[in-house]
C-alpha cells in the first residue's frame, strides 16, 4: 500500500509537471532549439585544417642567387603558388624585409610571413641546407599554429621533391619512384579501431547527449522545486498526506523525461543531420543516459535543499555547470589537459558518463567494456542519493 | 443546490475515522489544542508560547497586524513548519508525531494561491484530489459539485492562469475542500480581493461551517472580517495572544472600562490642539485620520466634556462630533496601545515631508 501510493502520487506529480511543460510554448520551443544550437555550434566552432582558407601571408624573397645556377627560391615560390592555387589556403603578398613583415603583422595586415634567406640558392648548390624562416603572430596562437603546420607541410613536400631531383641527378639509373623511397623510406598510414569516416560530430554527439540529459536533471530539479516553493504551490503538495519522497520522485521523473526527450533529439539530429553513425546498442545508450540521470539526481536534490530561492539555485547551478561542461571531455579530450586538470576531471561523474557513452556510440563497446565507468556512476549516484534524501526531508519542513 | 450540499454533508469523510480520535474529541470537545506553541527563526521569535483551544464546529479567528505570527501559527498547525517548542493536536493527533494523520483531517487555504496556472480548473482539482487518494469516480463528482458551489462550472476546462483574482481565490478555497476536511485552515482568505469577492468568499466560508459543521480557523488583519465570521477571536501581536474571547465580550473590555470613543471634525485643527488633547488626563490615545478628523479614546464620565472644553479653549471650530460604539479596532488599540495599521502607515508621510520631497526638488 505504501509503495503503491508512493508510486501513484509520484506519477501524478510527474504528470502535472509535464502538463505544465507542454502547455508552455516558449519552453517547448527552447527544448527543441537548444540541442540543435548546441550541436551546430559545437560541431562548427572548432577549427579543422581543411576549413582554413585565405590566410594572408607576407613573402620576403632575399635570395641573391648564385652565379649562373637557376634561382632555387624562384622554383620554390612557383611550387608554393601552384599548390596554393589548388587549396586557396593562403593569400600571398610580397614584402621586402623581416622588419616590414613584423610591422605588417603588428598592423594586422597579414597573419604571418615567410622569409627566404639571401644565401638560399648558394647553400643548396654548394650542398648545404637552405634556410627558410616562418614569422608568426603570437597574439593568435591558434592561427600561428595552423600556419606553421601548413607551411611546414608545403616546405617538406618541396624539400622531398628537391631531394628526389638531387638523388636522380647523382645517379641517372634511379627513377622517380626509387628516389622517393631513398629520400623518405617510411610511409605512415592512419587507421581507426572501427572502420568508417569520423568527424568532430562523432566525438561531440555522445558528450552533448550525456551533458544535456544530466544537466536537465541537475538544473531542472532545483529550478522546479524552488519555483514551486516561491509561488507557494509546494505547500499544496506538502499539506497532502503523501510521502515526501514522492515529491522528489515525481519531479525527477518529469525532469528525466524532459532530459531523455532532449537527448533523443540530439541523437536524431546527429544521425540524420550531421551524419553520425551509431555503432553500439541503442538500448544500452538509453540505459547509460538513465544511469547518468540517477547519478546526478542526488546532487540536484542537495542543491535544491540548500538554495532557498530560485535565483540562488540558478547561481549555484551555473557555478557547477561551467566547470563540468569544460572539464568533462564533452568538447575537448581530457588527455589534452595538464595533469592537475585531468585529476579534477576524473572526479566529475559527467566525465565517466561521457566516456562510456562515447565508447558505446562510436566504438560499439558492450557492457563488459565499460564496467569502470558504470561502477563510478552507480557509486556516485548511490552516495549522493543517500545524502540527499534525509537532507531534503529535513529541509522541506523547516 | 440542496441535493449537492446534502451529498457533501453525508459524505463519510467528514466523520472521525478512528476510535482514538473519536474518544479524544468526545472527551475534550476540542478540535485544536495548542500548548505553548513557539517558533523561532534565527533568534527572532515569530510565535511566542501560544496556547488556545478551538471547539469542534467553531469558527476561530486569529486577528493581528502583518508580522504578528498568524501565518506561522497556521503553518505549524498545517504541519508545514515544525514548532521550536510546545505542542498542538488536531482532532487528537499530534502535529509533529502524527503529521500524516493530521494532514488527512485538514484543508489549507494558503495566503498564496495553490493552483497551477497552466492547468485547467479541473486538472488542478484532479491533481490535488488524487494526492488525497480520493477514488476516481467520487473525485469526478466532487469536482463538479465544488465548481458548481462557487459558480465556476463554466470554467472547468479553462486554464487557471486566465482567471480573475476573485475566481482564483474561490478555486483556492475549494481546493482545500477536496478531501472533505473536518478542519479548514484559512490564511488571509480575502487578501487582495475586491469588496464583492471578499463578501462571496466570507459567505462561502460561513456556509461550509454551517452546513458541513466544519471547524474553521482563519487569520485576518481585517477587523470587519473577524467580527463578521468568527465565533471567537484571538488577538495576536508580536507572536503572543493578548486577548481571546467572543467579539461581543472583547468589545465589552473597552466599554466596560468606561471608555468613550469620539470622532471629532474640527475645521481649523492644529497640531497644538492634538497634543493638548493627548495631554489630557482622561485621554488614552488620539489618532488623526486626516487634516480635520481626529479619533479620541478616553476614560471616565467627564471625558466628553473635558475634551470638548479643551478644544473650545483653543478656539477650535467643531463641525461635528460622533460618539462611537467600540469596534474590534478599538479593542485592539485598547489592548496594545497601537493601531493595527500602525506599522505600515505611520512613518511614510513623515519621511516624505522631511527628506524625500526636498531631495526630489533639488534634482
Amino acid at each position: 500500500m505504501g509503495i503503491k501510493s508512493l508510486v501513484s502520487h509520484s506519477l501524478m506529480i510527474a504528470w502535472k509537471d509535464l502538463m505544465e511543460l507542454f502547455r508552455n510554448r516558449m519552453m517547448l520551443l527552447m527544448l527543441v532549439l537548444m540541442p540543435l544550437l548546441m550541436m551546430t555550434m559545437a560541431g562548427f566552432m572548432f577549427p579543422s585544417n581543411t576549413s582554413t582558407s585565405h590566410v594572408s601571408v607576407a613573402l620576403v624573397n632575399q635570395d641573391e642567387g648564385y652565379a649562373n645556377y637557376p634561382s632555387a627560391s624562384a622554383t620554390l615560390i612557383a611550387a608554393l603558388e601552384t599548390m596554393n592555387s589548388n587549396t586557396d589556403m593562403m593569400t600571398i603578398t610580397s614584402a621586402s624585409s623581416l622588419d616590414e613583415v613584423r610591422s605588417m603583422i603588428q598592423a594586422g595586415e597579414v597573419e604571418g610571413g615567410i622569409i627566404i634567406a639571401s644565401n638560399f640558392t648558394l647553400s643548396l648548390v654548394t650542398g648545404k641546407q637552405g634556410a627558410i624562416t616562418i614569422v608568426t603572430d603570437q597574439t593568435n596562437p591558434q592561427m600561428s599554429m595552423l600556419l606553421q603546420i601548413a607551411l611546414k607541410e608545403v616546405l617538406e613536400q618541396m624539400g622531398t621533391w628537391l631531394a628526389q631531383q638531387n638523388v636522380q641527378g647523382l645517379n641517372p639509373a634511379v627513377n622517380s619512384n626509387n628516389s622517393l623511397a631513398i629520400v623518405k623510406p617510411y610511409i605512415v598510414q592512419t587507421e581507426g579501431a572501427v572502420l568508417g569516416d569520423f568527424s568532430y560530430f562523432d566525438f561531440i554527439a555522445p558528450g552533448l547527449m550525456a551533458m544535456t540529459v544530466m544537466m536537465s536533471v541537475m538544473t531542472g530539479l532545483p529550478a522546479a522545486i524552488s519555483h514551486e516553493r516561491e509561488v507557494g504551490t509546494l505547500d499544496g503538495m506538502m499539506v497532502a498526506p503523501i510521502n515526501r519522497l514522492s515529491v522528489i520522485l515525481g519531479k525527477t521523473l518529469a525532469q528525466t523525461a524532459r532530459g531523455m526527450l532532449q537527448g533523443t533529439l540530439i541523437l536524431v539530429l546527429a544521425v540524420f543531420l550531421f551524419g553520425v553513425t551509431i555503432r553500439g546498442n541503442i538500448l544500452l545508450i538509453f540505459a547509460l543516459l538513465l544511469l547518468g540521470v540517477f547519478s546526478f539526481v542526488g546532487l540536484g536534490i542537495v542543491i535544491t535543499s540548500f538554495a532557498k530561492d530560485q535565483e540562488t539555485a540558478m547561481m549555484v547551478m551555473m557555478a557547477l555547470m561551467f566547470p563540468m561542461m569544460l572539464l568533462s571531455g564533452v568538447f575537448f579530450p581530457i588527455q589534452q589537459m595538464p595533469w592537475y586538470m585531468q585529476s579534477i576531471s576524473k572526479a566529475l561523474p559527467l566525465t565517466y558518463a561521457t566516456t562510456a557513452l562515447r565508447k558505446v556510440m562510436v566504438l560499439g563497446a558492450s557492457v563488459s567494456m565499460i564496467t569502470t565507468e558504470l561502477a563510478v556512476l552507480i557509486g556516485f549516484g548511490v552516495v549522493m542519493t543517500t545524502i540527499a534524501v534525509p537532507v531534503f526531508k529535513r529541509v522541506i519542513t523547516r | 443546490m440542496h441535493a449537492e450540499q446534502e451529498k457533501i454533508i453525508s459524505d463519510s469523510w467528514m466523520f472521525p475515522t478512528t476510535y482514538n480520535q473519536l474518544v479524544s474529541i468526545l472527551v475534550s470537545g476540542m478540535m485544536i489544542e495548542t500548548r505553548d506553541l513557539t517558533k523561532k527563526f534565527n533568534g527572532l521569535t515569530a510565535v511566542d508560547h501560544v496556547s488556545f483551544n478551538v471547539k469542534k464546529g467553531e469558527i476561530f479567528g486569529l486577528l493581528g497586524p502583518n508580522g504578528a505570527g498568524k501565518t506561522t501559527t497556521i503553518r505549524m498547525l498545517a504541519t508545514l513548519t515544525r514548532p521550536t517548542e510546545g505542542t498542538a493536536t488536531i482532532g487528537g493527533y499530534d502535529i509533529v508525531k502524527d503529521d500524516n494523520e493530521v494532514r488527512k483531517l485538514i484543508g489549507l487555504v494558503s495566503e498564496k494561491i495553490i493552483m497551477y496556472d497552466r492547468l485547467t480548473a479541473k486538472e488542478n482539482l484532479w491533481f490535488f484530489g488524487r494526492l488525497y487518494d480520493v477514488p476516481k469516480e467520487v473525485l469526478n463528482e466532487r469536482i463538479d459539485e465544488l465548481l458548481r458551489l462557487v459558480q465556476l462550472s463554466n470554467w472547468k476546462s479553462s486554464q487557471v492562469g486566465t482567471f480573475s483574482s476573485g475566481m482564483r481565490q474561490r478555486m483556492n478555497v475549494i481546493r482545500a475542500l477536496l478531501n472533505m476536511p473536518e478542519m479548514l485552515l484559512l490564511d488571509e482568505p480575502t487578501l487582495g480581493l475586491d469588496p464583492q469577492s471578499s463578501v462571496e468568499v466570507r459567505e462561502f466560508v460561513k456556509k461550509i461551517n454551517r452546513e458541513n459543521k466544519t471547524t474553521i480557523i482563519l487569520t485576518t488583519h481585517m477587523m470587519v472580517e473577524a467580527d463578521m465570521l468568527c465565533d471567537r477571536i484571538g488577538i495576536i501581536d508580536h507572536g503572543k495572544i493578548i486577548a481571546l474571547d467572543t467579539s461581543a465580550n472583547l468589545k465589552k473590555l473597552v466599554s466596560g472600562a468606561n471608555t468613550t470613543v469620539l470622532e471629532l471634525e474640527i475645521a481649523n485643527l492644529t497640531t497644538n490642539m492634538v497634543s493638548l488633547i493627548q495631554s489630557l488626563k482622561c485621554v488614552n490615545s488620539v489618532s488623526q485620520d486626516n487634516s480635520t478628523h481626529i479619533k479620541v479614546h478616553a476614560n471616565g464620565d467627564e471625558a466628553f466634556d473635558t475634551i470638548i472644553d479643551s478644544v473650545r479653549t483653543e478656539k477650535g471650530k467643531i463641525s461635528s462630533v460622533k460618539n462611537l460604539e467600540p469596534t474590534l479596532e478599538d479593542v485592539f488599540l485598547y489592548i496594545t496601545g497601537h493601531e493595527v495599521r500602525d506599522k505600515a502607515d505611520r512613518k511614510i508621510p513623515v519621511r516624505r515631508h522631511r527628506h524625500f520631497m526636498p531631495r526630489s526638488r533639488a534634482r
